[in-house]
């Protein structure tokens, strides 16, 4: 089941021409000529369609949060500041298929009544933002943006807005402080930026995918999307694969499938490399907590593990992770997770934008220590430290960034415990070039 | 609005914050504030010094706030219960940002013009561990040169922003920033432009920590070795009303006039801070009453010793360990607090 990537390999699909030929744009028809705003936001909420971005809140809900006072314009931003390591698949999608997003921006916008809406790309993506540059001009000139648009009366204008090169900026209040020519730091919240977002006006920021998807929920109605997948994690999600696998690349899935499928199944990974074994697996971008072989594929209650927001969290933190951004990082026996640990950590470290204590500090400190240990000077009571350290940026920050920093290395601690005391106690063979810790009796372990 | 802090109800104005409200009461309940001024808009939420537990979030909704919030900016809610000094988690997290906040800081007290008047001292005396935890090399940054009145020790600052809103709301024209990010990020001017303003001086007064210093006053003393009078003078461009510090006879300083809270209501300008150092330039009011715990008031206007606070009674129950009854009883201090709430 294809939503997003439907078409996404036919040539020239990045032509409006050839988009509409295969029934691109027909949402825009539908939704401008034929329902009102109130009647798309039902039927996004019906289809039970969850933030694609990370943190998985329903899309219809938070667009029902939107103040709507009188004479004050509204919002609709386009999250597509994709920073996060192993994430890739919104960069894909507006490469491949620049309309796809693009209408569903304006489906979307319509919905929330914004008549300017910006899409935030992450500026290390310059050749994407030229070819939506390319692409908006198109639609403007089939009249499917700007003034009065198919002759509805509705008006919409569609800014691409480069971001100057932070991961924090894909943090939405940070993000919105940078659309506004600032320095990106988070904002406190409340105010929320439903009510008080870009200029201090109501406004709504989603991810690309979750965007993307509305044009087809309008077009087949919100329980055809709800039809898909199991439970409260409907439709379909793109999973940015990557790692030991035969097949890396970006995958939609419909959301339930096995996790032992998206793996071992052809149509999507492949399989480990041959001649090596699954030893780990980050399911949901770097920021989510590591999971071990043995508790990616079954939970701690023996179930099957699907590829849903609830199986992936179930058992919480202890035995769980979360599906996050569907960044799939898959790891065999051969790489070592203090190295991927304090790789993470760097980058967090690199990325914290210095606002509050306990992130500004608490990064470095965890690199800083990561490196001592990956290097051969790690003593015993680090270990304890970083569980320490990781706890006291968790929760205690303005944004997310503190917890998205102190999960990873709280996570490899848990469960690959005894590969950092390796290190530390055997200096001499873990710094040993391509060394790497073997479990004894492990499922991994050569 | 009825808000409950430590156990201690009052009734407030809907829009106070809780650390409003915990003034209110006083300052054995008044959370820490590194970066808070409320006199500055938009000043807070930063430092994380403040960290609250509300274990109700209102009358109408009595479920517990998930995190803990920071209550320089958190609103309080009719019928809301804050716990800040008698909730142990409260108390571990301030541990832990006291200890970020050292983790760079290069702890040159004895060398720095702002030891004795320093929150960063406070804090890390109230609320922090007496050892330390880490053993990496402090990050350092190159001197920037501000110009002829304003001394910028970057090493020092918390980044707390205080100085920036300062510029920003009391000054005509902002020339400094915060450049770069994460824990390289430092306060700057754009390419070592000099701050030059007629209000630029009070930054100096906002900084919490001896990373703003005043160049007239560099080195001339310490802090606790001078006497702070109150004072005032006709000035057509400020308030005039400051507070100016004798060492001997001799003034070798002018700041701000600060509240209870370490805070400047009245900002004074730079002709003010740096041109009058004469008795003659000033009228003046009397002795400046000088805030709790501070060494400054020690030896100078008698026995007005204070009574110890709360975390001063939490350090002496933690010295207990050790079992020196001499210093206890020397305190006047109970053997056994009450024991805090758990949760």
């Amino acid at each position: 089941m294809k939503i997003l990537t439907e078409h996404i390999d036919v040539p020239n699909i990045d032509t409006i021409d050839v988009f509409m030929k295969h029934g691109g744009y027909s949402a825009v028809q539908k939704a401008i000529k034929k329902m009102t705003p109130d009647e798309v936001t039902e039927e996004v909420k019906k289809s039970g369609l969850r933030g694609r971005g990370g943190a998985g809140f329903p899309v219809g809900m938070k667009w029902s949060f939107l103040a709507k006072p009188e004479g004050v314009p509204r919002y609709l931003v386009c999250n597509a500041d994709e920073s996060e390591p192993g994430t890739f698949k919104d960069h894909y999608l507006m490469w491949k298929s620049p309309h796809t997003l693009i209408e569903g921006m304006i489906v979307s916008s319509f919905a929330l009544g914004a008549n300017t809406s910006y899409i935030y790309v992450r500026g290390e993506l310059m050749y994407v933002i030229n070819i939506l540059e390319k692409a908006i001009q198109e639609a403007y000139d089939k009249g499917l943006l700007g003034k009065n648009i198919l002759g509805s009366g509705y008006d919409l204008d569609l800014f691409v807005q480069p971001g100057g090169g932070a991961y924090i900026c894909g943090e939405e209040t940070a993000l919105l402080e940078s659309l506004e020519g600032k320095r990106g730091n988070p904002r406190n919240k409340p105010p929320f930026p439903a009510v008080k977002g870009l200029w201090q006006c109501p406004t709504v920021v989603n991810n690309v995918e979750s965007i993307a998807a509305t044009s087809w929920i309008v077009n087949n109605g919100g329980d055809a999307y709800a039809a898909i997948g199991v439970g409260r994690s409907t439709g379909t999600k793109l999973i940015s694969a990557s790692g030991h696998i035969k097949k890396p690349g970006v995958y939609e899935i419909p959301l339930g499938i096995t996790v032992e499928d998206f793996i071992y199944s052809d149509e999507w990974c492949g399989g480990i490399r041959d001649g090596h074994k699954l030893k780990a697996v980050v399911a949901g971008g770097s920021s989510v907590p590591i999971l071990p072989a043995e508790l990616i594929l079954t939970t701690a209650a023996g179930e099957k593990r699907l590829m849903t927001y609830e199986s992936l969290s179930d058992g919480g933190f202890a035995t769980g992770t979360m599906l996050g951004s569907g960044g799939f990082v898959v790891m065999d026996e051969t790489a070592c997770i203090v190295h991927n640990t304090l790789t993470f950590a760097k980058f967090y470290h690199h990325e914290s934008c210095g606002q509050c204590s306990p992130c500004r500090e608490g990064t470095g400190w965890m690199d800083k220590v990561l490196h001592r240990i990956e290097h051969g000077q790690g003593r015993k009571e680090d270990i304890d430290l970083l569980v320490d350290v990781a706890k006291k940026i968790e929760g205690n920050t303005i944004c997310p960034l503190g917890d998205a920093a102190s999960w990873p290395v709280a996570a490899a601690i848990r469960h690959f415990r005894d590969e950092f005391e390796w290190h530390i106690e055997h200096p001499e063979l873990a710094t040993k070039p391509g060394a790497v810790f073997m479990r004894k009796g492990a499922s991994w372990t050569k | 609005m009825k808000v409950t802090i430590d156990n201690i109800t009052l009734e407030v104005d809907p829009g106070t914050t809780i650390m409003q409200a915990a003034r209110m009461i006083g300052p054995e309940v008044a959370p820490p504030a590194m970066c808070y001024y409320e006199p500055l808009k938009g000043s807070g939420g930063k430092c994380r010094a403040c960290l609250v537990k509300v274990t109700a979030g209102s009358e109408k909704d009595p479920r517990p706030m998930p995190k803990l919030v920071p209550a320089c900016i958190t609103a309080v809610q009719d019928g809301m219960i804050v716990e800040n000094t008698v909730n142990e988690d409260v108390l571990e997290t301030r541990k832990g940002i006291v200890e970020f906040l050292l983790l760079n800081h290069p702890l040159d007290c004895p060398v720095c013009d702002q030891a004795g008047e320093c929150h960063l001292q406070d804090f890390s005396f109230e609320h922090g561990v007496s050892s330390t935890r880490t053993v990496e090399e402090r990050n350092t940054f190159e001197p920037t040169d501000l110009g002829p009145n304003i001394q910028l020790n970057m090493n020092r600052c918390i980044l707390c922003y205080r100085c920036v809103y300062t510029a920003d709301q009391i000054t005509d024209g902002r020339v400094h920033g915060v450049m770069h990010r994460g824990d390289h990020a430092e306060i700057s001017t754009y390419i070592e432009k000099a701050i030059d303003n007629d209000f630029s001086g009070n930054v100096i007064d906002v900084c919490p920590v001896g990373a703003l210093t005043d160049k007239t006053y560099r080195f001339k003393s310490r802090v606790w070795f001078s006497k702070p009078v109150d004072a005032h003078c006709e000035c057509e461009k400020c308030s005039g009303k400051a507070t100016i510090w004798y060492k001997g006879e001799e003034v070798i300083r002018v700041t701000g006039r600060k509240n209870m809270w370490g805070e400047v209501t009245d900002f004074i300008c730079n002709g003010c801070r740096f041109d009058k150092k004469k008795t003659a330039d000033w009228v003046i009011e009397g002795p400046t009453n000088v805030s709790r715990h501070s060494v400054i008031s020690a030896n100078k206007y008698g026995a007005n010793l204070i009574k110890p606070a709360f975390p001063v009674l939490q350090a002496a129950r933690d010295y207990k360990q050790i079992n020196d009854d001499r210093d206890r009883s020397f305190l006047g201090i109970q053997p056994a607090l009450p024991k805090s709430k758990k949760k």
